[in-house]
């Protein structure tokens, strides 16, 4: 860290400096190369280096949003990881999904997590949901070098809002692309490899107000979906009891659906596939 | 060429602790004391600047003096610690690391710059029992001492640990803590000496909750802090458990009502807007965001 050594031992001035209550602003001061975005790539594509994550969904609901994510990282023809997590809790009432390269993924959200509890803790007042949002497409834009060399990474954003604008639309959905642009979505959204087969699935089968337990139970459909005609997208592993990560963030705050809860939604998608494969 | 009159060293830090001790003097105080369920916070504020605050999962800042200096101290606090937490993993950020970058940095303000800080600090970490609670008390000129179970600061603080050392009891649920502090903090500034009788809105209070996983701060405000402080051992046992195990306020940290926003304006004249905090009733109040 850059953190000179001042034979005095005091902090450096710049953790004093009244200025920003942003994290990654603080550690373009303090420690630039922890940034993403800020390393020099060498020329030429990189996209095969490193494990990709792939499908994520989410659903809008009458109580707030659901987020899944399927449990695959590929490297090229190969399986990566059986079991990474791509959905996480961003703070107390919002979400976040990461699809593409997994690493500047994980470390993007990370990132984002400890600016939301930061702002939090300085100004001692949570950021609105569309200044998160906002914040999270800055990050995304700051990684577009490496996005043009195959590093991408594009999450996707949901959160209940505290402070709606109209009471019958709590959770709300953010889309992102590679350049940062931000877009809210209506009702569903999905990112990733299998988005397209994952967002044909919730389209016929998404209706608005829908409950957090059906919009659980379409979040693996969904997944389900994605992963049966999609290679790169993982379905429930029986066998290894491994299933899709699904997250709920209502009035109550963010919730992961526990092993057994997710057992047993993947058991019931799983056996209603056995009479009609097609869902 | 004027000529310069010789101070000593002594005679130069003396003043700047005289200095010091006058502004810290001035201001209200706050206590620190450990209890059974955690580590209770509180201090006499009737403003809406904080004193208290999060720094991190189970680190706690109360500070007393001047708000411009402890506010920066606070602000680099909460920096160190989520750039440590960041670069290492959230549990190597503790307690004493922090107590000492504070008393590296008051310690060199003291020495090197005219003007001292008039600030008193307290970091606060809380265990898995109250043995291993760490209390670090950081003064004006960076010595810092480990406190044992409980301390108070700012002015009159000797006369108001003398009451918590007569009673504190690691073994207290959170209603008879939070009366002791409150009684501690009202047992000066009285009339002739007279104890006073502090209400809701002249206190603030927060818990570092030792059974909470992840963030343990959360502050107590509003209704249930009333509920604490008015009835005493004579809540009923649920309802008290309710308010030990949500934390009233995500609404502090939430961006809902503003001081100036209309509920809060209809119900308060425009001057006191004090640390009441949101509107009780709101469905998010009470409520344990479970970011963990």
């Amino acid at each position: 860290m850059a953190m000179d050594f001042d034979p005095s031992g005091r902090l450096p001035a710049f953790f004093q400096n009244s200025g920003t209550s942003s994290f990654t602003q603080f550690l373009t001061q303090a420690a630039p190369e922890m940034l993403p975005g800020r390393r020099p790539l060498p020329p030429g594509m990189a996209a095969d280096i490193a494990p990709h994550g792939t499908t994520i969904v989410a659903i809008a609901t009458a109580e707030g949003v659901v987020m899944g994510g399927d449990r695959r990282a590929t490297m090229g023809n190969l399986i990566a990881s059986r079991d990474i997590e791509k959905v996480h809790p961003a703070d107390s009432y919002s979400l976040i999904g990461i699809a593409g390269t997994a690493g500047i993924g994980i470390e993007l959200m990370r990132l984002f997590q400890v600016e939301l509890e930061h702002y939090e803790k300085i100004e001692g007042t949570m950021l609105s949901l569309d200044g998160k949002a906002n914040r999270l497409a800055g990050m995304v834009r700051g990684n577009l070098g490496a996005a043009m060399q195959g590093l991408a990474v594009v999450p996707l954003f949901a959160g209940f809002d505290l402070t709606p604008s109209d009471p019958a639309r709590v959770g709300r959905i953010f889309s992102f692309d590679v350049a940062g642009g931000l877009y809210e979505e209506t009702g569903y959204d999905s990112i990733g490899s299998g988005s397209l087969f994952a967002k044909s699935a919730l389209k016929k089968k998404y209706r608005p107000g829908i409950s957090t337990d059906e919009a659980v139970r379409l979040a693996v459909e969904a997944l389900y979906d994605a992963a049966d005609d999609d290679t790169a997208t993982g379905g429930p592993d029986l066998t290894r009891k491994i299933f899709p990560v699904v997250m709920s963030a209502t009035a109550n705050g963010t919730h992961r659906l526990s092993e057994q809860e997710i057992t047993a939604v993947a058991e019931q998608v799983v056996s209603g596939r056995m009479e009609n494969p097609g869902g | 060429m004027a000529m310069q009159f010789y101070a000593s060293p002594e005679q130069v830090q003396r003043d700047r602790s005289e200095y010091a001790r006058k502004g810290i003097a001035r201001g209200r105080s706050a206590v620190v004391l450990t209890y059974e369920g955690g580590i209770l916070l509180v201090a006499e504020n009737i403003t809406t600047l904080r004193k208290i605050s999060e720094i991190y999962d189970k680190i706690g800042f109360a500070a007393v003096g001047r708000y411009n200096e402890f506010e920066n101290l606070r602000r680099a606090g909460v920096r160190m610690a989520d750039l440590n937490g960041y670069s290492y993993d959230r549990r190597d950020v503790t307690g004493r690391g922090l107590a000492n970058a504070y008393t590296q940095t008051l310690g060199a303000i003291f020495t090197e710059t005219q003007k001292p800080y008039e600030v008193e600090i307290c970091v606060a970490q809380v265990g898995s029992s109250p043995e291993t609670d760490e209390l670090y008390r950081i003064t004006y000129d960076g010595s810092v001492m480990d406190e044992p179970g409980f301390m108070a600061m700012g002015g009159q603080a000797e006369a108001i640990s003398n009451v918590l050392r007569e009673r504190h009891d690691t073994a207290a649920d959170l209603p008879a803590a939070l009366a002791l502090a409150a009684e501690a903090l009202g047992s000066v500034g009285g009339e002739n000496g007279a104890t006073r009788q502090l209400t809701t809105k002249q206190l603030e209070v927060a818990v570092l909750d030792r059974r909470r996983k992840g963030r343990a701060f959360r502050r107590i405000a509003g209704a249930a802090l009333s509920t604490l402080l008015e009835g005493g051992q004579d809540v009923p046992e649920k309802e008290l458990g309710d308010v030990d195990a949500a934390p009233p306020s995500p609404a502090t940290d939430k961006p809902t009502v503003s001081a100036a926003s209309e509920e809060d304006a209809k119900d308060k004249p425009a001057t006191s807007k004090a640390a009441e905090p949101k509107d009780p009733a709101e469905p998010a109040d009470g409520v344990n965001g479970d970011g963990s």
